[in-house]
Order: C-alpha cells, then sequence, then structure tokens
C-alpha cells in the first residue's frame, strides 16, 4: 500500500486554475466518498481551500493510484489529457513529508499561518465521517497533527505578526491588553483604515468611531462596523477618551500635531494613545511619538515589522525541517513494514 | 548547617535565570509552569532555611546583612506568588528569579553570614519592625522588576525595534498597574514596620534613619504621582533608581552599624 497525494497550490497554478478544481465546503463529503468509489483507491481525503485543493489517497500501487484520482476529475470537473501536467503527484515519502509541511503551514502563502491546520483536520474529518479513511489515511493524519502541534510549540514559526492589520492588532494588544472596552476612531474611510479596524474588531475592540470629509461615506462604514459616524470637523472633540486612532485620509498636510494632542494627552491621566497613521502623505506629525503615552506607528513601520516577523519565521524554517524529517522518517519506516506483508502475499 | 537548603534554593532561581535567557535570546515561547514550579520550589527551600535559621537563633532571622538578603528575597518571591497571578504576569516571575538569584548569590559568595553576635534579647517589636520592614523592601524589588519590564516594552514599542523578547512581555498598561500596585503595597508596609520601630522608643539610630529617608523617598513619588500624575514612565523608572539606591543603603547601614544586629 503506497499513500500518495496529487494536486495544485497557489505556488504551481494560479487562481483561475485552483478555482476550476476546488470543492465547497457543502460538496466536500460527496466529493470523497465520489472519490474513494474509483477502484484504484482505498482510501482519500480531499483538501480545498483557497491557496491548495489536494487529493490524498492510499493506493495498492501509486502509479493506479494518480490515474484513479485523474479519472475522479476528468469525470467530475472536466480534465482533459492536456491538463494532467498541472498536478504536482508525490507518492510515499515525498507525500508524507509534503503533508507534514503542508499542516504546519511551511507551504502556506504566508509562511507559518495557522488557519491551514483547522482546513485540513476539516478535510481529514469529512473524509472519516464518510468512511473514506482507514489505518493507513488515518495513521498519516493523526502524525500530521501531532506534527503540527510540535512544530507549533517548539518553534517561533507562527510567531509575530506578518500583515499591517495584523501587526497593528499585535501592537495594541502590547498597549491596552485586552481590546474589549477600548475606543477605535478611523480617520478617513479608506479601505486601509477599514481592514485595519477590522483586524481590531475582530479581536472585540467595541466602540468604533468613523470620521470622514464624505459623511454619508463615513456613516455607511459605521453602520458597516457597527459604530458611529461623526463629522469631520469635530473627530478632535472625541480624543479625550480615545484609544486608538486609524488615520488615512486625503489631506496634503499632517492633521494631528504635537501642539493639538499635548493637551489632550495631559488630561487623560495615564491613558496612552495608539496612533496608527497609514496614510501618504502622513496625517499625524512624527513628534507626536514624543509625547509620553503616544505610540505612534505609520505605514512603513508596521510594514517593516511584518517583515521582520516573516524573516524571522524563515529562520525557523530548518529547525522545522529538521522535526518534519524525523517523523517522516518514522512514518516511512511504519509504512513500509505495513507494506511487507502485502508484498510477501501477492 | 542550613546553607546546603539555601544554595538548593539559589539552584532554583538560577534554573529559572537560565531559562529566561534562553527565552529572551531565541525568542521561543516562554514555558511559564515551568518558571512557576522553579519559583515555587524556590521558594519552599528558602522558607526551609529561614526556618531552620530562626529556629536555631530563637528569633526573626534577620541579624545581619545575610540574612536580610535572604529573608528581601524570600518576601519578593513571596510577594510574586501571590500577586503574579492574580494580575495575570506571569511572566513577572521570569525576571523574578534572576534577581533573587543575584540576591542569594551575593549572599553566599560574598560570605556575609557572619558568626552570631551577642545580641539583646529578642523584643518582638523590634523584630516585628524589621520583618515587616524587609518585607516592604521586597515589594519595592518587586516593583523594581516590573520598572525594569515597562521601560524594556516601552522603549520597544517607542522605537519600534520589536525584539523576540516584545511578544513576550505583557501589556505596558498592566505593567503599570502592577509597578504602582507595589509600590503602594511596599509604602504600606514600611510605614506599619516603621510605627512598630517607634512603638519600641528606642533613640534614633542608622537604621531607623534610612527606613525613615526610604518612606519619604517612596512616599514622595507616591505623592507626586497623586497630586501630579507623574506618569507611569517615570514612576516605572523611579521603581528601578529608587531600589538600586535602597540596596546601597543598605549595604551601607551594615558598613556604618558594622557588629551591631540590624
Amino acid at each position: 500500500m503506497d499513500v500518495i497525494c496529487l494536486g495544485l497550490s497557489h505556488a504551481t497554478a494560479h487562481v483561475e486554475l485552483r478555482e476550476r478544481f476546488a470543492v465547497p465546503a457543502s460538496e466536500l463529503s460527496r466529493a470523497t466518498l465520489r472519490l474513494g468509489s474509483v477502484r484504484a483507491i482505498d482510501e482519500a481525503v480531499i483538501l480545498s481551500t483557497c491557496n491548495r485543493v489536494e487529493f490524498y489517497a492510499a493506493a495498492e500501487r501509486a502509479e493506479d493510484g494518480f490515474d484513479g484520482i485523474l479519472q475522479f476529475l476528468g469525470e467530475n470537473f472536466g480534465l482533459c489529457g492536456g491538463d494532467r501536467s498541472i498536478f504536482y503527484r508525490y507518492d510515499a515519502p515525498l507525500s508524507i513529508r509534503h503533508l507534514f509541511r503542508v499542516v504546519c503551514g511551511l507551504e502556506s502563502m504566508v509562511l507559518g499561518e495557522t488557519e491551514i491546520f483547522g482546513q485540513v483536520k476539516k478535510a481529514y474529518g469529512a473524509a472519516s465521517a464518510g468512511g473514506m479513511t482507514a489505518r493507513h489515511l488515518n495513521k498519516l493524519f493523526q502524525r500530521a497533527f501531532r506534527v503540527a502541534k510540535e512544530v507549533r510549540s517548539g518553534t517561533s514559526i507562527t510567531r509575530g505578526p506578518v500583515s499591517v492589520g495584523s501587526v497593528a492588532v499585535d501592537l495594541a494588544e502590547k498597549i491596552f491588553g485586552e481590546l474589549a472596552s477600548r475606543k477605535v476612531m478611523i480617520l478617513g474611510a479608506g479601505e486601509a483604515g477599514e481592514q485595519t479596524a477590522r483586524a481590531l474588531f475582530s479581536r472585540g475592540a467595541k466602540s468604533i468611531l468613523v470620521s470622514n470629509r464624505s459623511h454619508d461615506r463615513a456613516a455607511g462604514l459605521a453602520a458597516e462596523l457597527g459604530g458611529r459616524a461623526i463629522h469631520f470637523d469635530e473627530w478632535d472633540r472625541e480624543f479625550h477618551d480615545l484609544d486608538i486612532v486609524i488615520s488615512s485620509t486625503a489631506a496634503p498636510h499632517p492633521i494631528l500635531t504635537r501642539e493639538k494632542l499635548a493637551p489632550v494627552m495631559a488630561g487623560r491621566k495615564n491613558r496612552p494613545l495608539f496612533a496608527i497613521d497609514l496614510a501618504v502623505p502622513r496625517d499625524i506629525d512624527p513628534a507626536v511619538n514624543s509625547l509620553e503615552g503616544v505610540f505612534l506607528y505609520d505605514i512603513d513601520s508596521l510594514q517593516a515589522i511584518a517583515r521582520n516577523s516573516i524573516e524571522l519565521r524563515r529562520q525557523e524554517l530548518s529547525v522545522c525541517e529538521k522535526m518534519i524529517e524525523r517523523h517522516v522518517a518514522d512514518f516511512s519506516g511504519w509504512l513500509a513494514g505495513a507494506m511487507a506483508p502485502m508484498a510477501a502475499g501477492s | 548547617m542550613d546553607h546546603p537548603l539555601l544554595i538548593a534554593s539559589t539552584f532554583c532561581f538560577f534554573l529559572g535565570l537560565c531559562h529566561t535567557l534562553y527565552t529572551l535570546r531565541t525568542g521561543s515561547r516562554l514555558a511559564v509552569s515551568f518558571h512557576f514550579y522553579a519559583i515555587a520550589c524556590g521558594f519552599l527551600l528558602q522558607s526551609a532555611f529561614l526556618f531552620s535559621r530562626g529556629h536555631a537563633l530563637g528569633r526573626c532571622p534577620l541579624t545581619n546583612l545575610f540574612e536580610v538578603l535572604v529573608f528581601l528575597s524570600w518576601s519578593m518571591v513571596l510577594l510574586y506568588l501571590v500577586i503574579g497571578p492574580a494580575y495575570r504576569l506571569s511572566l513577572l516571575g521570569a525576571f523574578t528569579s534572576p534577581l533573587a538569584f543575584l540576591l542569594q548569590l551575593f549572599a553566599l559568595a560574598m560570605r556575609l553570614d557572619s558568626a552570631p553576635y551577642k545580641r539583646p534579647a529578642p523584643n518582638p517589636w523590634i523584630e516585628l519592625h524589621a520583618a515587616i520592614s524587609v518585607v516592604a523592601c521586597g515589594a519595592f524589588a518587586l516593583a523594581g522588576v516590573a520598572g525594569v519590564m515597562y521601560l524594556a516594552q516601552e522603549r520597544q514599542l517607542k522605537t519600534r525595534r520589536l525584539r523576540p523578547m516584545f511578544f513576550q512581555l505583557p501589556p505596558i498598561t498592566a505593567l503599570a498597574v502592577a509597578n504602582s500596585r507595589l509600590l503602594w503595597t511596599g509604602f504600606g508596609l514600611l510605614t506599619a514596620g516603621l510605627l512598630a520601630g517607634f512603638a519600641v522608643g528606642r533613640p534614633l539610630d542608622w537604621e531607623k534613619a534610612a527606613a525613615l529617608c526610604v518612606w519619604l523617598l517612596y512616599g514622595g513619588m507616591l505623592l507626586a504621582d497623586t497630586r501630579h500624575n507623574v506618569g507611569p514612565r517615570k514612576v516605572a523608572l523611579f521603581s528601578v533608581l529608587a531600589f538600586t539606591l535602597m540596596m546601597s543603603m543598605l549595604w551601607g547601614i551594615n558598613f556604618l552599624s558594622e557588629q551591631r544586629p540590624l
């Protein structure tokens, strides 16, 4: 028995191709059942995310297994002969190593991201619930989850924020702790500001104020985020009890200066202010960072932190790979042992 | 000999120190439970040492600088074990164990454990004064630890250069609150200790004068913060500097009081 993987991912195929073979979550169980019913395939799991579509199978012979998956793709997704080369194909031990790397987030677009762990669990859960997994794939996937947990806890591969939004959220939590009771203001209803606000919102920030030169746009975004719109000439009146300000207006000069903020900070009684300036040219005078309790980050500094986190994650890659290799060797040994009696019998 | 208990306790704190250094260097996740158990073991051994010493002396073991340093380390760890989990400042332990280690290593390495003095009969008020004052110093020591953490975190946030330790440290608002509460706790205890000291009616000596100076120093800072809102950064800086000054004074008092018990 061999364990095989056939698939395509963000690294090998454009989105147009990936979406052609994507399996919606609602169809996953049925699709797995259909794949498992192909003659050459004994066990099957389908992993379909926005970045990859992969078919894992246990088959007597790897080549028959690959043919079986391609036959399934032809019947269900209209795969023609010429398209066969777009898929990567792995048999053991490459397939084992590949799955372990995928679950650990080493094959993800954002190195070390953890969402993939849950997606693989769901894929395996759907196959397992439909009776499409048995001895080989059960053991393989359970080992993969174990490897991922080990890698996550033993290395810094998931450490540090890697996008502007997540950097902002992490910084906010390092300043305030819980964000649930924090008041956030968005100045300028641009996309960058909105995304950052949404990231804060997803971590519990409740009270959101939106101010924009066009009040209608501010009102629209405020309604979407469950916040309150305020007129653009009134935004500075709210500063006395504000915790986080995200600014991304199109103003040609700084709209928040040290002179304007200093008296406000004096009256806030040690309450810090986290100022996120996403605008170019900048909305907030860099000198405000020298005020006690004010922490100013512009777009460059947020991006630099994200890049630094990615670099730190890259440095952890070799440690992760060593951990994975140990498990690949161990699992390959088990698989070879499991295959030996079958080979002797055939 | 009770030193093996103290050496074992110091070793526990040394393990905590090694773990802190490793964590800060590599940026790997801090095993909070490891730290808690290292500190808890160190505390139990410290307690056993102090109990054994107190039993042998027939009084509170605060008769020389060696015992004062161990008692100070014990007070700091005790306060950490009480407030650390309550304020979710488990990482405070990562910085507490190095300070406890340094205090005890200094006490052991400098051979401060001099021969027993000829002391007057134990006076419960003096012992209470000394014990409460040293526990107050423990609170000030822990405030100093929180101050160092606050300053480290604040500096990284201001300069935007985030080191791996940044993600390990608690939020600065939590550190500022812990720092302030520890200062108030220490000040309250020191006030009680001074009252107990004055209740004896003994004339003002070097130790009482020094305790009074420390009381005025911390009291002045807390008053200034209450009235004029000094700001958490200056309070954190004060906590570190005042604790350093206090330790220097302790050394000075020991020198000045020569062979007299503390």
